[in-house]
């Protein structure tokens, strides 16, 4: 049985990217703002530049890193089950990250989210069977910005059983994270066991390191919690135009995270992740929607599996500002090709507006998108053999397939079963219904599904518990107190 | 020992087996059992569980059809039992049903028997590519409550209104309800043919059927 699959390079191709990358990464070399990364790499026999904060990394020491990189790992969910599988071509799907606002699902337009919307966004997450984990995916409006981060973690773990991709905006707020989730994990060992979530650690183009995420980097590394090489090459800003060679770039800010996350601690989990994009000409603005953006991306998944690493991709989303035909139309494309290209997990459903909005219909809307994009991957399977001879030699005159308990028995498993966001009644019952928008009937399954959330097994010591630690930083940043949480979780 | 036939009864409906379920209906005979007490408190639950199921999304059309062909299988088996006690099923009402002349698509207007069926009328299905005298001969001989009618082609249709002038012709158009059925069928052919009801789907036959019968 063939499964789909799509790859943009050719062997040749994937050869010559790896060996410009490894070039790279000896002369110009990596900046790295951080003493810590830079000692790592001098104690490995690297040349470093301790004045100019320039690392230059030779063959060897990427090849080694390589070597005891993890090819794949598992994150659970927070009963211990195990949820996304990096590994080979598995494919999982999270909303999209780090917005700032949310649609208004009444206004239809964009505004600044609450703690009520991040709590609802969470719950919406769980209902969605398509969706396999959650994200950090907005920040609050209505705590402190230098809590930002830690907040929507907070906020997160009280209500979300799925696991989650998140990421520190600091260096210190890392640790508060780490604490959450050892809190909810009963330990340290026990989160490093079956970790529950995984930091984005963010480069920034073109090769550098910033302080506080490589940081993160190197302090995720020594507690062996699994973290995510966000390369975010900007093709024709920050990094070639040409596409090939914003593959490179991605390649060498990737290549260097590997060796620093190894040399932190040799097998910590270290994922080839990206958010590149190309830099619209006209708007100078950084559209997920391009196809060019998607390219890239499927390019360096390739480039990931080559090297044996698991992958990532920030996809799915669009640049739409309302949910209309354009918001469709690339979040569907970029969807495909992305779960095609085996991205082991694709972030960005529920995003628009060039990263930066989430929106509850577009997520209830995407589900159905993933749920069909999961269908198209499992292929045309052989379910008999023979496959339908038998079948037709019995009924193949009487048309009368929808009595057979042959349909009945695989009409679930050959069909994606959508849920009523997807219309397909007569005109007359699609009138019969209220006539509605794609947004209209998002809207209304959002409401529907909100009531069915069920809340998670942390106990009420852990909730008061992260209460504390969220407390005692909002306290150190001029918040006396948090928003009440509703009493039902 | 009799509430868990009934239980196995409605699962049967359920899993839309016709054999198990003709099986139950022939132990509900042999045991004495009141064939109307196996219907209403045994297949029929399954039969309205099926139906709640697909009302909210949670089941599909297979079920529903299986259901129903589970159902009539049962059945079958109780009306020789029903008809020597004298009794009879609970009837809503006899309809008619056909795909109208020169139109063979069937599928649709199967359903809608099936389902109608479960629910309880009585069907007397006529198959595709009806004439349409034989359709109004057979509502008069039967005495029927409801000629149904499908079609799936605009050049068919028009016969849909053939059959409600030839009911007109020979008198019994006010004793029977009509209703038409198919993708080309609208409110505004329902209206201008002179029909009594239509319904988008095969589910919501079964509900105007009730609601014409009941006018």
């Amino acid at each position: 049985m063939l499964i789909p699959k799509l790859q943009l390079l050719d062997d040749d191709l994937v050869k010559q990217i790896i060996s410009e990358a490894i070039a790279i990464l000896k002369s110009p070399g990596i900046r790295i703002h951080n003493q810590e990364a830079l000692e790592l790499l001098a104690a490995a026999n690297c040349k470093v530049d301790f004045n100019a904060q320039v690392a230059y990394i030779p063959e060897t020491v990427i090849r080694q890193a390589l070597e005891t990189a993890p090819h794949e790992f598992t994150l659970f969910d927070l009963n211990g089950n195990p949820a996304v599988h990096y590994y080979g071509d598995k494919i999982h799907f999270d909303p999209g990250s780090g917005g700032l606002t949310i649609i208004d699902s009444q206004t239809e337009r964009p505004r600044l989210p609450k703690t009520d919307d991040y709590i609802k966004f969470t719950k919406l997450v769980e209902t969605l069977p398509q969706i396999d984990a959650q994200s950090t995916a907005f920040v609050c409006s209505d705590v402190v910005p230098e809590i930002g981060d830690l907040y929507r973690l907070y906020l997160a773990l009280n209500y979300m059983n799925k696991p989650i991709i998140t990421g520190a905006f600091r260096k210190d707020t890392w640790w508060t994270m780490k604490e959450m989730l050892s809190i909810v994990a009963g330990g340290e060992d026990a989160f490093a066991n079956k970790p529950t979530a995984i930091f984005d650690v963010c480069p920034s183009p073109p090769l550098l390191w910033s302080d506080f995420t490589c940081q993160n980097l190197i302090d995720c590394a020594h507690y062996l919690i699994p973290a995510q090489l966000i390369s975010m090459p900007l093709a024709g800003a920050t990094a070639p135009v040409t596409l090939a060679g914003a593959v490179i770039q991605h390649a060498a800010e990737s290549l260097s995270g590997v060796v620093i996350s190894q040399l932190a601690k040799a097998g910590t989990p270290i994922v080839w992740g990206g958010s590149p994009a190309i830099f619209d000409m006209r708007e100078g603005s950084t559209p997920m929607g391009a196809v060019e953006t998607w390219m890239i991306s499927c390019a360096y998944v390739q480039i990931g599996k080559a090297l044996g690493l698991p992958t990532h991709a920030y996809m799915g989303m669009s640049d739409s500002k309302i949910i209309d035909t354009q918001c469709g139309l690339e979040s569907m494309g970029s969807n495909f090709v992305a779960a095609l290209s085996g991205a082991n997990i694709i972030s960005g459903c529920g995003m628009m507006d060039l990263e930066s909005c989430l929106s509850y219909e577009k997520l209830v809307i995407d589900a159905e998108m993933i749920g069909m994009v999961k269908r198209f991957l499992k292929g045309i399977i052989v379910r008999d053999d023979p496959i339908a001879l038998n079948l037709m030699q019995k009924s193949g005159h009487k048309g009368d397939f929808l009595t057979l308990a042959h349909t009945r028995r695989w009409f679930r498993e050959e069909q994606y079963m959508p849920s009523d966001v997807i219309d397909r009644a007569s005109f007359d019952g699609w009138v019969a219904r209220g006539e509605k928008t794609t947004f209209q009937r998002a809207r209304d399954r959002v409401e529907k599904l909100i009531p069915t959330y069920q809340p998670n097994k942390i106990t009420d010591d852990q909730r008061r518990e992260l209460r504390e630690v969220t407390l005692r930083v909002a306290n150190k940043f001029g918040m006396e107190s948090l928003p009440d949480l509703p009493h039902e979780m | 020992m009799t509430n868990q036939l009934f239980r196995q009864m409605a699962q049967c409906i359920i899993d839309g087996d016709s054999e198990v379920s003709a099986e139950l209906a022939q132990q509900a005979v042999v045991q004495g059992i009141d064939p109307l007490e196996a219907i209403s408190q045994g297949f029929v639950v399954g039969v309205n569980q099926v139906g709640e199921a697909f009302a909210k999304g949670d089941a599909f059309l297979p079920e529903l059809v299986m259901a129903g062909e589970a159902m009539k299988s049962a059945v079958a088996v109780l009306e020789p039992e029903l008809a020597r006690r004298g009794t009879e099923r609970t009837m809503l009402g006899k309809v008619i049903l056909c795909t109208v002349e020169g139109d063979i698509h069937e599928i649709g207007k199967t359903l809608v028997g099936t389902m109608l069926s479960s629910a309880g009328f009585k069907v007397f299905d006529l198959g595709v590519d009806v004439p349409v005298m034989k359709v109004v001969e057979k509502a008069r001989e039967v005495n029927a409550d409801i000629v149904a009618m499908s079609a799936l082609l605009t050049t068919t249709m028009v016969h849909q209104k053939d059959v409600i002038e030839a009911l007109e012709d020979i008198g019994i158009r006010s004793k029977v309800k009509v209703m038409v059925g198919g993708a080309p069928v609208t409110k505004e052919w329902v209206k201008q043919i002179g029909a009594d009801g239509y319904s988008e789907d095969a589910i919501g036959a079964i509900k105007v059927a009730k609601q014409l019968l009941s006018q």
